[in-house]
């Protein structure tokens, strides 16, 4: 048995810039459980540009934006075991992993969960049809074209307007395969304006909104899928009917935190969110179990993932020197047009920081944080789209402690 | 070479055959027209050991359903193959639920299911299966659950051990016998074939085989039925299959049954189908079968959806009255040295074994009949050794597993935590099998909830590596259902 003051659990983004904070704030004794070969997540298959805007102010790829985290991980000796998967954490934060060297079991003071997410996929969806070949996420096709140097099709139609469904519409396209199109069940497209104009517009890629597919054909590799138009309930509407020949769908139909061992150490998770409840520290209802980036709530944004777990890392600090952190009593709920809201409670004695989607794209509203009676924040915006997080500091000058605060937004 | 045994079909009978052959000193040859064993509904099931109450008196269906069931123990701890012996409720609310299960107990004890019970109360429900609706019901001990592609892959494991050879991609697309003599000549796909008993075991296709060995091609209707399977997180409202009172007909509505490994299934419906492998879901049937499903099983949840699939009933029936008849087992002399099974559908992953020995005995019977008795195999072992899966170990089993293997240590899969371990054995499995689906067939790779978002590129990197595969050679499940199209740079 080891003994670590920190395990952080996943060295993707927000991990790696967890243990940095950390290590700034003093926190030494810290241990990162990576599973693959290298440290970086998900953003080692992201090859595309555009991270780091927010960041750092300027456009970097995926690896560039992991290497620099990476770089101060190392910079400061931050120890790490890569190949290593953690297979179970307990209530009390004791933490196995399995690895080469055999089973490593860790007993943390504090264990901060960033393990991100997971793509939904065609049986989430039960999609009907056969089953052949050729039906894959966007995420399994990023990383066998650009971390296996393997083609995965030639004609191809995307179902989903997520960010990695378009940025794959773009790099298939780059390397030869036909996009046929995009089909996204919503009114709306999922991922960002940007992605829409530089990844579809760009390149003549249609994107048709309210179109699902309704089939899927071919007993080997696929040969057809089957689109339909549906309706304001997004049920198919018999008649519109149309199959386009193709040997490739992928889909890119949403993201799912990934909180297996969330749950197997009794956390709580949020309905909406799917990611555990928490606290203005980041803190979820087991007390010294932390949370942050896409295993929170899913981003759009990663230099939203590493700020998040930057500024997790001042709670977990406080948590390892102190051993407990303040009560946090006053709920955060979302009220009309929101999705969610996050942290789901809140001290009411200290600043936030409060992250939030709308429901559906709207012009012209009215942000609006309150606290029973009491207006905390009241913000006009031209626009909001599902697509786009919004964040927004709240000051404890507005905050009491009794009454829960309700997040909403209307015209 | 000239084999003394041709099966055709690597389904859960021809492997039940294959591996009841393999007891003789015989020359074996399986020829399976898909890449895999299992692929047809030998797969496309429920997974019940069934008790056998539902079956008509004195029928095969009956009687070999009852003998598998009672053996069931014995047989899963020889082939090392995942069993639990869940027992079944069957429950009903009126009077009317009331008379029918009443029927099928009285059946079930004169077929010779044992333990029948009815649990009148509640509280006598509750005491099996809290999440259980139904006013009262009929327990029936002897029930089970099993993993039919598992134990298909043990059987035709065992059958390999022992000496039979399989060969996939080997469709039969005609049989010869020349000058009605002693030798059949088998047309398949890679290439020809002599032996000198033919066991027809083609499952759905086992009418079309009947008739090209000479037996009639018997008439069948396709009773299709689809499923939802549900996350394990699901599986903890359910540890015994429940299943509503019978219709009038005999037949069960829609129900939820665990699987060994801990999820959830929710179906079959029953359709009507023409097409003999028409085993794509239908949208309208799965919007049908989430709302008859939610009836029987409170949490079935959208959440819970991890994949779909379908299989079809190729029942034996009466072409004028459309009655359903029993199973077909038959050796007709005349028709040279053959046995033919056909119509083998429900229960018969539970009948597999018996019905295999009634088959193998008609061939003893006859060899004894020409004075040509076989000798047994004297090298046979009925059993299977399989290491254990790192799912299933203790951390103290698993520290001891990594120090011994350090492949242990290293998981591919995480929705079902299979190690490195597991997924090498099953690459280099004793058929030779490399398909994607062989895979995760044998491992429980990408069945979790991510459905092989993590693991399969891991995998097929693995085939490529361990088998020396080109990138063109990985298949998903079928000959022309290749994963890549080739290298996205470099050379081709």
């Amino acid at each position: 048995m080891k003994y670590a003051d920190v395990v952080i659990v996943g060295g993707g983004p927000a991990g790696l810039a967890a243990a940095v904070r950390l290590y700034d704030m003093g926190i030494r004794d810290i241990l990162i459980l990576e599973r693959e070969h290298s440290l970086g997540g998900i953003l080692r298959q992201c090859i595309h540009d555009g991270f780091g805007l927010t960041r750092f102010g300027v456009s970097l790829s995926g690896p560039e934006y992991a290497s620099r985290f990476i770089g101060e991980v190392e910079k400061r000796q931050i120890p790490y075991i890569t190949d290593t998967t953690v297979i179970e954490i307990t209530r009390d934060k004791l933490v196995t992993a399995a690895g080469e060297a055999g089973l490593l079991q860790v007993q943390a003071k504090a264990v901060i969960l960033t393990m991100g997410c997971r793509e939904r996929t065609r049986g989430a969806l039960a999609i009907p049809g056969t089953r052949p070949a050729g039906v894959m996420t966007a995420g399994v096709a990023q990383a066998y074209i650009n971390l296996q140097n393997r083609m995965i099709g030639k004609e191809v139609v995307i179902l989903g307007s997520g960010d990695i469904g378009m940025i794959m519409a773009r790099r298939l396209t780059l390397e030869g395969a036909h996009v046929i199109a995009v089909f996204e069940v919503m009114p709306v497209a999922s991922g960002l304006p940007r992605n829409i104009e530089q990844c579809l517009n760009d390149y003549g890629i249609p994107l048709y909104l309210s179109h699902t597919v309704t089939d899927i054909k071919g007993t080997d590799r696929l040969e057809s899928v089957t689109i339909s138009q549906v309706d304001d309930h997004m049920q198919p509407i018999p008649g519109t009917e149309k199959e386009y020949a193709c040997d490739t769908l992928i889909l890119s139909v949403g993201l799912i935190p990934e909180n297996e061992l969330t749950l197997g150490a009794g956390a709580s998770l949020d309905d909406h969110t799917k990611g555990a409840l928490v606290d203005e520290f980041y803190q979820s209802d087991i007390p010294g179990i932390f949370a942050a980036g896409n295993v929170l709530h899913v981003h759009d944004l990663v230099d939203f993932v590493s700020m998040e777990a930057e500024a997790l890392a001042e709670g977990a600090a406080a948590y390892v020197r102190e051993g407990s952190l303040p009560e946090c009593l006053v709920s955060v709920t979302a009220g009309d047009n929101v999705g969610h809201a996050l942290p789901q409670k809140v001290s009411g004695e200290r600043d936030f920081l409060l992250s939030l989607r709308p429901r559906r794209p709207m012009q012209d509203v009215r942000l609006k944080v309150s606290q029973g009676e009491n207006i905390i924040l009241e913000r006009k915006m031209k626009k909001v789209l599902p697509a786009e997080m919004i964040q927004l500091k709240i000051r404890k000058e507005k905050l009491s402690r009794e009454g829960s605060i309700t997040v909403s937004i209307s015209q | 070479m000239i084999y003394d045994a041709a099966v055709i079909g690597a389904g859960v009978v021809g492997c039940a055959v294959a591996r009841e052959l393999s007891r003789w000193d015989l020359k074996i040859l399986v020829l399976e027209k898909e890449l895999d064993v299992a692929t047809g509904n030998s797969s496309r099931n429920t997974g019940m050991l069934h008790a056998g109450f539902t079956y008509k008196n004195g029928s095969l269906k009956a009687e070999c359903a009852v003998e598998g069931n009672q053996e069931f123990d014995l047989v899963a701890a020889e082939l090392s193959v995942p069993f639990k012996r869940t027992g079944k409720l069957v429950v009903g609310f009126t009077d009317h639920d009331r008379e029918n299960i009443l029927k099928f107990r009285e059946n079930g004890e004169r077929n010779g299911v044992k333990g029948i019970r009815m649990l009148e109360t509640r509280e006598e429900i509750e005491a099996i299966e809290p999440y259980a609706g139904g006013n009262f019901a009929m327990y029936v001990p002897s029930s089970g659950i099993l993993d039919p592609m598992q134990y298909t892959i043990a059987l035709a494991e065992n059958a390999a051990e022992n000496g039979a050879s399989f060969l996939f991609g080997a469709g039969v697309a005609s049989i010869d016998r020349p000058g009605d003599g002693d030798l059949w000549i088998l047309h398949t796909e890679k290439g020809d074939f002599s032996s000198r008993w033919v066991i027809n075991c083609a499952g759905a296709f086992s009418p079309m085989v009947s008739a090209m060995l000479g037996y009639p091609e018997y008439y069948q209707k396709g009773f299709k039925g689809e499923y939802y399977v549900l996350d394990k997180k699901a599986g903890k409202y359910l540890s015994i299959p429940v299943y509503p009172a019978p219709n009038d007909k005999g037949g069960f509505a829609t129900h939820a049954t665990p699987t060994v490994d801990g999820n959830i299934l929710v179906g079959p419906d029953s359709y009507l189908t023409e097409g003999r492998e028409d085993y794509a879901n239908r949208r309208d049937r799965l919007d049908s079968l989430f709302k008859e499903g939610s009836i029987m099983f409170h949490q079935m949840k959208r959440d819970y959806f991890i994949r779909n699939f379908a299989g079809i009933r190729w029942k034996n029936c009466d072409e004028k009255t459309g009655e359903v008849l029993d199973f077909i087992l038959e050796a007709d002399p005349e028709k040279g040295r053959s046995v033919n099974l056909v119509g083998i559908e429900s229960p018969g992953v539970t009948c597999a074994l018996p019905l295999a020995r009634r088959a193998v005995q008609k061939i003893l019977d006859r060899q004894e009949k020409e004075g040509k008795p076989l000798s047994p195999n004297a090298s046979f072992d009925p059993c299977r050794k399989v290491p254990r899966r790192f799912s299933e170990m203790t951390m103290e089993e698993r520290k001891k597993a990594i120090s011994e293997n350090p492949d242990y240590g290293q998981i591919v899969c995480r929705c079902e935590n299979v190690s490195r371990a597991e997924i090498l054995r099953a690459i280099h499995n004793p058929l030779g099998v490399h398909t994607l689906t062989g895979i995760k067939n044998r491992t429980r790779s990408m069945m979790g909830r991510c459905n092989g978002g993590y693991c399969q590129t891991r995998i097929t990197k693995m085939l490529e590596e361990e088998l020396g595969l080109a990138p063109e050679d990985i298949r998903y499940q079928r000959e022309n259902g290749v994963i890549f199209t080739g290298k996205v740079r470099g050379e081709a």
